[in-house]
């Protein structure tokens, strides 16, 4: 089954005037994402400052910066993961490949199958085997298909790099695997919809450097069909695994680029003391 | 560098050094208070067990199955209070669970904010009403009502009434009025102690199923409920426990007649009511042996359900963590 795309995004005719945002980059292809003025507010608290970018379609974009500086916040916005929390609001647009995913009539499960999310501590459901945590949105999709569901069940671990450590307990319980391949497992069950983007919130941050280097090469392989977007609180992850970096700070995008460009020269002196370690 | 002085060198000289004592006193404190607890359900078997041993030995295992109860001729048997009982049981639990589980799901899942307290409070203040209170209302509100309404319906040919189950001249008072009253009483805790398992369950499994686009009741299902099973069982265990034992409320309403009839709409007599209506008026040794028979069955009955339920729950939760794939 095809995840459903809807057809006519209904687009909100003010925004049309506005000029368009100032890309930052212009890559060959459409961006994947383009995220417009987009602020965001828990209670009366503002967390994100009026944030306009584009993030490229299969690339690796790393988001940086201190704790509490937003990364989550605009994370979960691009899937619309912060509406889980009551209080939250939300102004300005985030477009998937034109699509207005922030819009009153876009449902917001059509959304999340679009753009898969993997989190900081692998989550996969207790009472389930490890094979059906995999095939779990497949079920959810309304694929009834043993077939199908085994050999989507197959693709997915094997690109989640967990297929010749599981493929003999797919039985097993899903928690009865350790740390690492509980989160290989989480990323095996986000890519087995097949989504156009990956959403990963320090996906490594719990995990020792064999599983972190695993699950790095990972998304190295990824990348060839997924728009990636990564939170890590690890420069040299950063460095090693992303094409582009964003660097937040307080709830502002401060500065976005090549990443080789952000770590080796990069333009705002906030980055470089973050980068550098000189941060108070 | 840190001093390394500072880290060999015992607690300073103003600190009291760690004590073990309060350690073992607290340890000693609430074995004790462990302890107190089996021996009292123990000192509670023995108690009835002495209390009942004459109409032990004159009955035997016969009082267990005997349907005669007949104070006048000296003949006791426990089977129709037994039967009322689980019947009872059974009928309130029926009606209760899915009522309290929707509610726990609805003030966990979907019910606004500002609608949850105010709900909660509600279905603690109906553990609050004494039992009698709810069974005059049960007298004087309920059993009319069900007479005139469900039980109508239900007995009718065309509905139900070619079940045995549902069948003969009804009164009101009955088995299922009973059972009706019992699912009264136990929907605040079953409500309650569901309530908190779900609100137990972490938010990083309902964020799981979220994330895979899972609409809000799929997200129930497959991250939380599956999540709470367990304990949702063990809330239903406990809420048969008070069902079983519930005594006021249900001798109101219940119909007081030690009889087994195939239909719920004919009264009744559970184990709890018999003893707690008959035993002033137990004026024979015999009499009052049997109702103190009638309290030690009551009490095995309880620790036996009780017993079933641990068993089902261990294959129960072993089965589940293993479901099959294929
Ligand atoms: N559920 C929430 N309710 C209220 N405020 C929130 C909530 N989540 C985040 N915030 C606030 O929003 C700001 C940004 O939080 P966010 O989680 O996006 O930070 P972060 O950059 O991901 O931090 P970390 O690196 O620690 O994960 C913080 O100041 C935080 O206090
Ligand atoms: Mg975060």
């Amino acid at each position: 089954m095809e995840v459903t795309m809807i057809d006519n995004p209904v687009q909100n005719p003010q925004r049309e005037q506005r000029a368009p945002a100032p890309a930052a980059i212009q890559p060959e292809e459409p961006p994947a994402f383009q995220v417009e003025n987009l602020s965001v507010w828990y209670g009366k608290k503002q967390a994100l400052f009026d944030v306009t970018t584009n993030i490229p379609s299969k690339t690796i974009t790393a988001i940086i910066g201190p704790s509490g500086c937003g990364k989550s916040t605009f994370l979960r916005c691009l899937n619309r993961m912060h509406e889980l929390v009551p209080s939250s609001r939300t102004e300005g647009s985030v477009r998937l490949f034109g699509q207005d995913l922030h819009a009153r009539d876009t449902d917001a499960s059509i959304v999340r199958r679009r753009v898969g999310m993997v989190f900081q501590k692998s989550n996969p459901f207790p009472t389930m085997s490890i094979g059906e945590n995999v095939i779990v949105g497949l079920r959810l999709n309304g694929v009834r298909n043993r077939a199908i569901l085994n050999e989507r069940m197959e693709k997915a671990l094997r690109m989640a790099a967990l297929w010749d450590e599981v493929k003999n307990d797919l039985n097993r319980p899903g928690m009865s695997l350790s740390g690492g391949q509980q989160q290989r497992l989480c990323i095996a069950r986000a890519v087995a919809v097949e989504p156009e983007v990956l959403l990963m919130d320090e996906p490594a941050s719990a995990l020792d450097p064999i599983a972190t280097m695993k699950i790095e090469e990972l998304t190295q392989q990824l990348k060839a069909n997924y728009t990636i977007v990564i939170v890590t609180h690890n420069m040299q992850q950063a460095s090693r695994v992303s094409d582009k970096t964003m660097f937040f700070y307080m709830g502002k995008l401060i500065e976005y680029g090549e990443t080789k460009q952000m770590f080796f020269q990069p333009a705002e002196k906030k980055t470089e003391d973050y980068i550098t370690g000189r941060f108070g | 560098m840190p001093d390394a002085s500072a880290i060999s060198k015992p607690v300073a000289g103003y600190m009291a050094p760690p004590s073990r004592t309060a350690d073992k006193a607290f340890e000693w404190l609430t074995l004790f208070m462990a302890l107190t607890v089996v021996l009292l359900i123990v000192l509670v078997g023995w108690q009835l067990a002495a209390g009942s041993s004459g109409a032990i030995r004159k009955f035997g295992f016969g009082f267990l199955f005997s349907t005669q109860w007949d104070p006048v001729n000296e003949e006791y048997g426990a089977l129709p209070f037994i039967y009322g009982t689980l019947v009872s049981s059974f009928l309130g639990l029926l009606i209760a669970v899915p009522l309290s589980i929707a509610t726990a799901i609805y003030l966990t899942e979907l019910a606004p904010r500002w609608l949850r307290q105010p709900i909660i409070s509600l279905v603690e203040m109906l553990a609050a009403i004494p039992s009698v209170i709810l069974g005059l209302w049960g007298i004087f509100v309920m059993v009319p009502w069900l007479q005139k309404y469900p039980f109508a319906w239900l007995k009718n040919p065309h509905h139900l009434g070619w079940l045995p189950l549902f069948r003969g001249p009804t009164y009101g008072v009955s088995l299922l009025a009973g059972g009706t009253i019992v699912a009264v009483m136990i929907l605040p805790i079953i409500t309650s102690l569901s309530r908190e398992i779900l609100v137990s369950v972490p938010n990083l499994q309902r964020e799981a199923a979220y994330a895979l686009g899972a609409t809000r009741w799929e997200v129930t299902r497959i991250a939380v409920l599956s999540y709470a099973q367990r304990g949702l069982f063990g809330a239903i265990i406990l809420g048969l426990g008070r069902a079983l034992g519930e005594t006021m409320a249900v001798t109101m309403v219940i119909g007081n007649r030690p009889v087994i009839s195939a239909s719920l709409l004919k009264p009744g007599y559970t184990l709890a009511s018999v003893i707690a209506n008959e035993f002033a008026e137990a004026t024979t040794d015999t009499y009052l042996q049997a109702l103190f028979e009638i309290g030690l069955v009551l009490f095995a009955l309880t620790i036996v359900v009780n017993l079933i339920a641990q068993l089902l729950l261990m294959r129960f939760s072993g089965e589940s963590l293993g479901r099959s794939v294929q």
